[in-house]
């Protein structure tokens, strides 16, 4: 059962990079371990809270993407909540949403490509009596 | 309240320009009295139901369309806040579809986007973004 996730998660402000590194490594092998896969890891750099975390007023955002299953989550979201520097995570499933702006936009490319024949036609017959 | 459901209408209205100019006539300008009201504010002629009868509209209001289907904006993403902020109201709350004219599929998934912004302190709760 393979579904695809976002994790994001803010870690304290004044967090090295090399932690930063060591916790997102770990967090990998996690998912790697549990027959999952890291798809995208990025780095979203620090932004101010819209409020009060933990008493922070800044945080450095994570942001990673996770297939995987239920339970892989469930591994990860305790482990984030038991590192100290993370002070805040929202897991967001991501594969519908997806699925459905995919379809979305299937169908207007098809509507694309059914109206295109009388456009042509219309801007083929000035360009002959020009 | 009333201040801040003001402040949310505002740019979603026309503005006053359309309303007819009350200057010269303060008090009969108001009340709509037969064929006279016609002829006083020709501007409002061309409007759909600007000038329906007397006790009719005082003045003329445009239909409020959803952004996100004029638009085509499909994807309504928790990261975008740039997007998101502009269906929140100055207290941190979330403006209501009766004033943006959001339509309802899209208002669901732009409350819901906006609760799980929120989550993860890219928007406030309530008040002003710190």
């Amino acid at each position: 059962m393979n579904r695809t996730y976002e994790l994001m998660f803010i870690v304290r402000p004044d967090m090295a990079e090399e932690d930063q590194d060591k916790l997102i490594s770990t967090l990998e092998a996690a998912v790697t371990s549990s027959g999952g896969q890291v798809k995208n890891v990025e780095r979203m750099g620090k932004r101010r809270l819209a409020y009060t975390v933990r008493k922070f007023h800044d945080g450095i955002y994570l942001l990673l993407t996770v297939e995987g299953s239920g339970g892989l989550i469930h591994e990860l979201e305790r482990r984030l909540r038991v590192t100290e520097q993370v002070i805040k995570f929202l897991t967001v499933r991501i594969d519908e949403e997806q699925k459905r702006l995919d379809k979305i936009k299937a169908l207007r490319e098809a509507r694309r490509k059914t109206s295109p024949p009388p456009a042509e036609v219309a801007s083929d017959a000035p360009a002959a009596t020009a | 309240m009333t201040d801040e459901t003001r402040v949310a209408t505002a740019p979603a209205e026309v503005p006053a320009a359309e309303r007819p100019a009350g200057g010269e006539r303060p008090s009969g300008g108001e009340r709509p009295s037969g064929g006279d009201r016609r002829g006083f504010r020709p501007g409002t002629a061309g409007g759909p139901r600007g000038d329906s009868g007397p006790g009719g509209r005082k003045y003329f209001r445009r239909k409020k369309v959803c952004k996100f289907c004029v638009e085509k904006i499909e994807a309504i993403n928790y990261k975008d806040i740039r997007l998101l902020a502009q269906f929140v109201a100055e207290s941190g709350k979330i403006v209501p579809r009766r004033l943006t004219g959001v339509c309802t599929p899209h208002q669901r998934r732009l409350s819901s986007a906006i609760k799980q912004a929120r989550n993860i302190a890219l928007l406030p709760f309530a008040g002003r973004a710190s």
